[in-house]
């Protein structure tokens, strides 16, 4: 054992690399794709690593792998098991023999996702033990345990650490290599008994999934990750919480000089139902804080139901806790503070150390806590006015080809009626003004057949698809088949920077590299789609604004599902030329390239139109835009 | 008892390396630390935070508003932005160079970075102003912003470490070609 200091999730990697792990597969997808990241970074060879085209092909892939005996690794953010799920309902049933854990990162926020969905909600669905760690060193350690589970019970499993384990760093205690275990897979065995989901077998496997539940509960229930932290104090109100929001209440409770009783969920299916039964029996109320679902709420409340227990249950069903977003610290600490004075005033002295006494000597302007200051009075009259802040709100990078490509089909159909589809990835982000050219996103591939479904309304609207090469490889290639085949009129517009920009550039099957570090024969989208029957396909630049602009008037007038395909790299990828310069002397100040363009290398500098070259990468569009040639 | 600093700014500044030196020259000392990072959808360009925990005894690395001993603020309207985090008595380090962002050109309703500087002046008692573009320049290199930043933190004496102690673990972390740079950024607020 050594300390180091890590990420969360490449903790999660090393603990994986630690169990034994001889696959890990995955598609990208923020809070979860270090994990992977890592893996693939210190591979010794010992272990295969793959980005796959979407989440659903690497879970198949690992379980085939775990069909033969390995252990392994799928990882993907919340959505990710969406597009999984269908594999997974089914491997549930079937089973694995090599252990395998499913890392699915939620999002509570949700900062960079479409939902905030509760992976520990899907694991009830899919009656799969799942394991939800509270801090960086617990994920390293749980996510060993959790091969130990999968292997026992040859069962996957669900690990599913949040945002702020993810991408949380700690000092951790990890281990040696000579300590790491060694799997050596027997290879597949044919038994088409076992490997083959047939109704028969579907049956009888939900019948032993069912008898599973109760005898991992018991099991879960002595299991060191779940259990009372405090010694239950009776007539005391208690805690009920799991994930960073268990930290949060740590620290809140410190913060507040209270010492209650806090029950930490670890495995929050099946639910550890005699350790919370002892729990709830010593205590008259229980306020559950939780981001997401109100899972382990609902988990007491059920078995205060079945025990006829004297007990409330509190939290976001009573309004006690936010039903959306995340906890913080100072959440936490209102929340108990209000949930304990309410029920317990005779012990409201010791929560007498709020806001209070550290407000009147804190300079700052809005005291140490936002909900205090508006009411104290001395210290904040002195307090100067807060100048109004600057608001930055996210934008695609300056030098970005995206902003281009919008551009140019902005500029060809002005004055048509159209609709713009967009899809998950950077370029949702042209959705901002003043480009504005993001009409729906749905979710990975949606737009596509959106565009499509528009169209069957409005046949006099011009329809637009765009999206990326990734998406386009993961989930797009199905809608453009159906859009052919059944005679849709549509343009397809693949935004191609040769990369998974969103998510920190990762290799996909258009780029010729590997997570093996092969380079192989890149698949080709043009072929692709003249492949599945798309006769027009247009491959051009959208920095040569001008021959993009009568690409896209020509493609868009042709009956039928046609494409184009802007090419040009993420501009974060490649060198940059030489910033733009601004001759003050022809510049009329119109500030055209700021309006059309909305770029961050270009601001306004005590009024005048200068260029951030800090920034700027040179990429010539805002030349190409100005009505004076002021800029070169 | 920790130490809790919040390190802001906007992304592409550096801020990460910054909050990495310091996380490390904690490990060196056998401090535990944690620490988070709160990044939005853009790449570049967006309010970023850096929360670091040093001591024993803390659970989440994100600590509430109110207990941070230092700010250090690689932008002035950043350090208005998160200074509610500040405890009173703390310290602030700021940068006094502005960055516009996009929406203010494009509103034409740019902030000034001199009115965010006074303000912090009358609300922070114990505050370091630091022009940041001038020591750039002097330097000879916008990335040397970072470290001239982290020496001036070290130098208010709000941090547990020497600046010898972050020097080295400095050059261990980063290309040999920066290590002149940056030893002379560390050194450069007196």
């Amino acid at each position: 054992m050594h300390t180091e200091f890590l990420m969360g999730n490449a903790a999660i990697a090393r603990g994986a690399i630690a169990s034994g792990l001889n696959l890990v597969a995955g598609y990208p997808g923020t809070p979860s794709t270090e994990v992977l990241e890592t893996a693939a970074k210190i591979n010794d060879g010992s272990f295969y690593v793959e980005w796959s085209v979407n989440e659903k092909a690497a879970l198949e892939l690992a379980a085939g792998a775990s069909y033969s005996g390995a252990r392994t690794m799928v990882t993907m953010k919340q959505v990710g098991l969406n597009v999984a799920s269908d594999p997974l309902m089914s491997l549930a049933y079937i089973g694995v023999k090599g252990g395998m854990v499913i890392l699915v990162a939620d999002d509570p926020g949700p900062i960079s996702s479409q939902t905030e969905q509760d992976t520990r909600t899907f694991a009830a669905y899919s009656k799969l033990p799942c394991f939800d760690p509270s801090s960086v060193q617990e994920a390293y350690d749980m996510i060993q345990e959790a091969f130990e589970w999968s292997e026992k019970y040859h069962t996957p499993v669900l690990f599913r650490p949040t945002t702020r384990i993810d991408h949380g760093y700690a000092s951790i205690a990890v281990k040696d290599p000579e300590e790491y275990i060694k799997n050596t897979p027997e290879g597949f065995v044919k038994d088409s008994s076992k490997w083959v989901i047939f109704p028969r077998l579907s049956n009888a496997a939900h019948r032993k999934i069912a008898a599973r539940e109760p005898e991992l509960s018991r099991e879960f229930s002595a299991y060191v990750r779940n259990g009372v932290v405090r010694l239950p104090r009776p007539g005391f109100p208690a805690i009920a919480s799991h994930g960073i929001s268990f930290a949060y209440t740590m620290d809140a409770l410190q913060l507040l000089g209270l010492d209650l009783p806090v029950l930490k969920i670890a495995t929050p299916y099946p639910f550890p139902e005699e350790l919370a039964l002892q729990f709830l029996k010593a205590h008259k109320e229980v306020l559950c804080i939780e981001e997401l679902d109100p899972v382990i709420e609902r988990a007491l409340t059920y078995i205060a139901g079945k025990y006829h227990l004297d007990v409330t249950i509190r939290g976001k069903l009573t309004g006690d806790i936010t039903p959306a977003g995340e906890n913080t610290v100072e959440s936490v600490a209102d929340a108990i503070r209000g949930f304990a004075a309410k029920r317990f005033s005779e012990s409201v002295d010791c929560l007498d150390t709020g806001a209070s006494d550290t407000d009147a000597e804190n300079p700052g302007p809005n005291g140490s806590r936002p909900e205090s200051s508006a009411s104290s009075s001395g210290s904040v009259s002195k307090a100067p006015e807060v100048p109004a802040l600057p608001i930055r709100p996210p934008v695609l990078c300056a030098g970005c080809p995206h902003r281009a490509s919008f551009y140019a089909v902005k500029q060809a159909m002005k004055g048509e009626k159209t609709v713009f589809c967009g899809d998950i990835g950077c370029y949702t982000l042209g959705n901002a003004m003043p480009l504005d050219m993001v009409d729906t996103c749905l979710c990975m591939g949606a737009g596509l057949n959106i565009a499509q479904g528009i169209g069957r309304i409005e046949p006099d609207t011009k329809c637009f698809a765009f999206v990326g090469d990734s998406t386009f490889f993961a989930s797009a290639i199905t809608g453009v088949v159906n859009a052919v085949y059944n005679q849709a009129d549509m343009t397809v517009v693949i935004l191609d920077n040769s990369t998974t920009a969103m998510t920190g550039h990762q290799p996909h099957p258009g780029t010729g590299r590997t997570m093996m570090g092969q380079i192989v024969d890149r698949i080709d989208i043009e072929a692709v789609l003249r492949g599945v029957g798309v006769k027009t396909v247009e491959t051009v630049n959208p920095l040569a604004l001008s021959e993009a602009v009568d690409t896209v008037k020509r493609v868009a007038l042709e009956p039928g599902v046609k494409a184009i395909i802007f090419r040009s790299p993420c501009a974060v990828l490649v060198k940059p030329n030489p910033p733009a310069a601004i001759d003050p002397g022809k510049c009329i100040g119109c500030k055209r390239c700021i309006r059309e363009l909305g770029c961050p290398g270009i601001v306004l500098s005590e009024g005048r139109v200068s260029i951030e070259s800090a920034l700027c990468t040179g990429c010539g569009l805002c030349r190409k835009v100005c009505p004076v040639q002021a800029i070169s | 008892m920790n130490t809790n600093i919040l390190i802001t700014g906007v992304g592409g500044q550096g801020i990460v390396l910054c909050s990495k030196l310091i996380a490390q020259t904690a490990m060196k000392k056998s401090i535990p630390v944690m620490s988070a990072e709160t990044i939005g959808m853009a790449q570049k360009g967006g309010s970023v935070q850096s929360y670091l925990r040093l001591g024993e005894g803390a659970y989440a690395a994100m600590f509430p508003k109110g207990t941070a001993d230092l700010l250090l603020s690689f932008e002035p309207g950043e350090a208005v932005r998160m200074l509610p985090f500040l405890k009173p008595g703390g310290t602030a380090v700021v940068n006094t160079h502005a960055i516009m962002p996009t929406t203010a050109s494009l509103s034409e309703s740019a902030y000034s970075g001199q009115e965010m500087t006074e303000y912090l002046k009358k609300a922070v008692r114990n505050l370091v102003l630091v022009d940041g573009d001038s020591a750039c320049r002097k330097l000879g290199s916008p990335r040397a912003l970072n470290m001239v930043l982290l020496g001036a933190a070290l130098q208010s004496g709000a941090l547990p470490f020497t600046v010898e102690e972050v020097d080295g673990v400095m050059r261990a972390n980063v290309r040999e070609s920066f290590w002149e740079l940056n030893s002379q950024a560390l050194r450069y607020c007196k």
